[in-house]
């Protein structure tokens, strides 16, 4: 056998030096690990990261919690039940209910440092405003779930299903997937808005869910094409690997970087989708409370109130950015061809330390 | 009078130069303290393995690296300064003085493009060149190129010429401003031998004519026996060894080159492999293949493609058949319809005594548990989100033979078969080598202890040194299972070291088949002839004999 018997002994060095610098950039990680590292680096997504944790914890913990038999009782004075008073002193151009929540000290003609009674103001009747915009923002971040889990995993299936099989079944899934695509969204969130509005804000999300996987299943069905070509696809069918192993224990893993990625841009859109339709009366109706219902409720008020408008306008925006940097992060984390840049700092440094040098 | 240039000025004149990459927080160097002259009509090659530094190098000459990159030291050509020279100055010296023709000639030209195009563009880029004029010296530049009906094909996209063609094309692109050097890096490791030694012929005969400096980058130590001058051998970033040609092949004094010399398979060196059946006499074939055609089914528009004609072949117990071609011969096709991938047309294929000609799913299944197969890209073939331990276990768990610790123990052993160590069993792909990913490969075809191995060029993307370990072992691991080998491979000398018999494939069709030295010491057929001549051989003596007999077998 041998021809190389006794010239080969020198060359286990080789494999270390083969590539050493990628070897340096990937040692003992696993890809989580990879994809782990690159996001928690990625400065805006884990502001999103903590804003979003806070902001979910700071908005249910306020009200009162009803589940099953057990209720927790929220940390804010009012809920949204309440009416009390209308506080009509101190407020500027013969307004009622203006927000309490002072920033401006008293040596400067403010009233301090504090919330006061109604920090967010009341609205017509006297509710409080803030207890109104905790429980949107509550629907608004359910919406968002709702939406995320219902899209993500149709979307997932039926992307993975037309990819795989390609062929008759997955001409059939993409014009279905058209269909639906040539249907605006907005139109399609109406009527379901108009017929199952007032089954709550959960079932809307779950119907908007239903309609809001397309974009995902394209994505994933054009990964599933190209994954399905590689040769660890056919290594797994020579093992004798059953189809329904050989995607979701070979390939879903390697497109679940798509995934999640589309998925929070799916979140992000979904909950601009609940705000319009609950804009134009097709989402949440009254009594239930969403953000959009409470901007489009006080449209009217915007010259004279714009308080109204501001607080929920906040709540929205806040989720919405948030999700999206976390899909940034995300996608850029997940992208092997991301490589850090050199910031302009160590540019500088490695010039004068060429100089130094020589 | 003419005035005639300083001869002893080289072209490119390199000192001190030094790449480095800012790779998580710290300057890693990949190519350090270089120093070399290139000469006008000479040719420089850089040989080393992958992550030596000698692409860097080529790329760093003229600043074309990633902006995580620093250089220093000197690069001069012609006397002018480069390394820090504003990009106005490296562009007109770009394409202009420094052309490069790469590696794989499908990505280097835009495909949306024709390659007229392509050429016209670096024309009127660096001369004041009206369109008429450009097209004139583009036709002429792919005849110098000896691109078959020139004004044809300037109006072809790269998609519509074959490899040899298309590289040839870029070569017209790289010459078309006269430059006064030529970097190639790895100009014909993306060909076939055949194609291989044309360019070689093309690009020797172009710089005598043009008179230009050749710098070729390239980890073959044949092509190096062919062309170079000079030669700079390459580790880690460092030149361990540089010298004339004769000098490096005949009297090498490092013992790094002296490794890499020997690793290189040869032609007709390897030891006579003979099969011994013992007195029983012939056992039945493993795999049967008896006047097999495949076809790949119409799709759309794209007409039905038969890749396979009439193939008739046997492999015995305990024998390597090697199955060698050009690329586009049908290799592949045969040995994943061999293991049950790809259908069959017409024709009757029996694996073990079960004919899979109309096998159903189940019979498939029965069938796995005789067969492994190696894949060509050692990069693809394992599940990058997988450890390799579970890779490796993975056909040995779907047969139901073992689970959990039982498991465990199988893949460890199967681990020390192809000597990785244990502790791997953890590790991710990516974190592995080439070589030892495809040592992967391998245990996980062998995990059933199967009756019949595919190799689908499993040496392929491997350095030399890497090979010749990978062959070593894949030789080892054969004379103890006894396994029978389809082992398909463009590489003829890998294919003279292991196999006891070679088949030759054509255009989908066999056109030769016997005993190892019968086919490569004897060859029949005229394309057998062409392809064992157009192999280069790492011997620069040796090698110029063998050109001058292809080039008269030619003529």
């Amino acid at each position: 056998m041998g021809i190389f018997k006794g010239k080969s002994v020198e060359l286990t060095t080789t494999d270390a030096a083969e590539n050493a610098i990628s070897n340096k950039e990937t040692e003992g990680l696993s890809q989580r690990q990879i994809v782990f590292k690159r996001f928690v680096r990625h400065r805006a997504a884990m502001i999103s990261v903590f804003t979003l944790v806070f902001l979910t914890l700071f908005v249910y913990t306020a009200l009162d919690f009803k589940f099953g038999p057990w209720k927790i009782h929220g940390w804010w004075k009012y809920r949204i039940e309440d009416i009390p008073e209308l506080r009509t002193k101190d407020c500027a151009g013969g307004n009622v209910g203006c927000p309490t929540f002072s920033l401006r000290p008293k040596f400067l003609g403010g009233a301090g440092f504090g919330l006061g009674e109604h920090p967010f103001g009341q609205d017509d009747i006297g509710r409080d405003y803030f207890a109104l915009v905790m429980k949107g923002a509550q629907r608004s971040i359910m919406v968002m779930f709702v939406v995320g889990i219902v899209g993500g995993t149709l979307g997932t299936i039926v992307g993975a299903i037309s990819g795989f099989f390609r062929g008759t079944v997955d001409a059939v899934l993409m014009r279905f997937t058209d269909f639906i695509i040539t249907i605006p969204s907005i139109i399609i969130g109406s009527v379901i808005g108009f017929h199952f509005g007032n089954l709550g804000a959960t079932f809307l999300a779950l119907y908007l869910g239903l309609f809001s996987w397309t974009g995902l299943s394209r994505l994933v069905r054009g990964e599933f094409l190209k994954l399905r070509e590689l040769e660890f696809v056919d290594a797994a069918r020579v093992a004798g690997a059953s189809n329904r192993r050989i995607i979701f224990k070979h390939i879903l893993p390697n497109a679940v970087g798509v995934i999640i990625v589309s998925v929070t841009l799916l979140m992000s859109g979904a909950i601009l989708l609940e705000t319009a339709l609950s804009y134009i009366g097709f989402g949440v109706v009254a009594p239930d409370v969403s953000l959009g219902l409470l901007i489009s409720q006080y449209q009217d008020s915007f010259t004279s109130r714009p308080y109204l408008f501001w607080y929920p306008g906040f709540f929205i925006i806040a989720i919405a950015l948030s999700v999206n940097f976390i899909g940034d992060g995300l996608r850029d984390a997940f992208d092997p061809r991301q490589r850090r840049r050199l910031s302009l700092k160590d540019r500088r440094v490695a010039r004068t330390e060429l100089k130094g040098g020589e | 009078m003419k005035v005639v240039i300083s001869v002893a000025e080289p072209v490119l004149s390199v000192k001190d130069f030094t790449v480095e990459f800012w790779v998580d927080g710290v300057w890693y160097p990949a190519a350090i303290d270089m120093n070399f002259d290139v000469e006008a009509g000479k040719v420089t090659a850089i040989v080393g393995e992958s992550g030596s530094g000698k692409s860097t190098t080529a790329m760093g000459l003229m600043s074309i690296l990633a902006s995580n990159a620093r250089t220093h030291g000197s690069v001069k050509v012609k006397g002018e300064e480069m390394i820090g020279a504003p990009s106005s100055l490296l562009r007109k010296f770009r394409g202009k003085e420094v052309a490069y023709i790469f590696q794989e000639p499908m990505t280097a030209l835009n495909p949306v493009y024709t390659i007229g195009f392509q050429i016209v563009e670096t024309l009127r880029t660096h001369f004041d060149m009206g369109p008429k004029e450009a097209r004139l010296r583009a036709v002429e530049l792919l005849t110098m190129v000896e691109i078959p009906d020139p004004e044809k094909s300037f109006e072809k996209y790269p998609h519509q010429l074959s490899g040899g063609q298309r590289q040839r094309a870029m070569i017209a692109q790289a010459l078309a401003c006269d430059p006064a050097l030529l970097v190639a890096d790895e100009p014909t490791t993306a060909l076939d031998v055949t194609f291989q030694a044309e360019i070689l012929d093309l690009m020797r005969g172009l710089k005598s004519r043009l008179n230009s400096a050749i710098l070729l980058i390239t980890h073959a130590m044949g092509v190096v026996a062919d062309m170079a001058d000079d030669i700079l051998v390459m580790k880690d970033g460092r030149v361990v060894e540089s010298g004339s040609a004769d000098a490096i092949f005949n009297h090498p004094t490092h013992p790094y080159t002296k490794e890499l010399l020997a690793a290189v398979p040869k032609l007709g060196h390897s030891a006579k492999r003979t099969l011994d059946f013992g007195k029983s006499g012939k056992p039945a074939p493993v795999l049967t293949l008896s006047d097999v055609t495949i076809e790949y089914p119409k799709r759309g528009r794209i007409p039905a493609f038969t890749a396979v004609k009439n193939f008739n072949l046997e492999i015995f117990p305990g024998e390597i058949v090697g199955l060698v071609g050009e690329s586009g011969s049908g290799k592949t096709t045969v040995g994943r319809a061999a293991i049950g991938l790809i259908p069959i047309k017409s024709g009757k294929l029996t694996i073990a005594g079960t004919d899979i000609s109309r096998a159903t799913q189940k019979d498939l299944s029965a069938i796995r548990r005789h067969t492994g197969i190696v894949f060509q890209d050692p990069a693809s073939s394992l599940n990058p989100r997988l450890p390799i331990g579970e890779s490796i276990g993975e056909p040995i768990y779907l047969a139901g033979l073992a689970k959990g610790a039982e498991l465990n123990h199988l893949v460890e052993d199967l681990l020390d078969q192809v000597e990785l160590p244990r502790s791997y069993r953890n590790r991710y792909p990516h974190e592995l080598s080439g070589g030892q990913r495809q040592r992967v490969g391998i245990a996980r075809a062998l995990a059933l202890t199967p009756d019949l191995l595919i190799a689908d060029e499993p040496t392929s993307a491997l350095d030399v040194s890497v090979q010749a370990r990978f062959l070593e072992l894949f030789q080892g691991l054969q004379e103890k299972l006894k396994f029978a080998c389809l082992f398909i491979s463009h590489d003829l000398a890998v294919v003279d070291i292991l196999s006891h018999r070679v088949a030759v494939m054509q255009d989908g069709l066999l056109i030769e088949e016997g005993d190892r030295d019968a086919i490569l010491k004897h060859p029949a057929m005229e394309y057998t002839r062409r392809l064992i001549e157009a192999v280069p051989v790492p011997d620069p003596a040796e090698q110029a004999l063998r050109r001058a007999a292809r080039l008269a077998s030619k003529n």
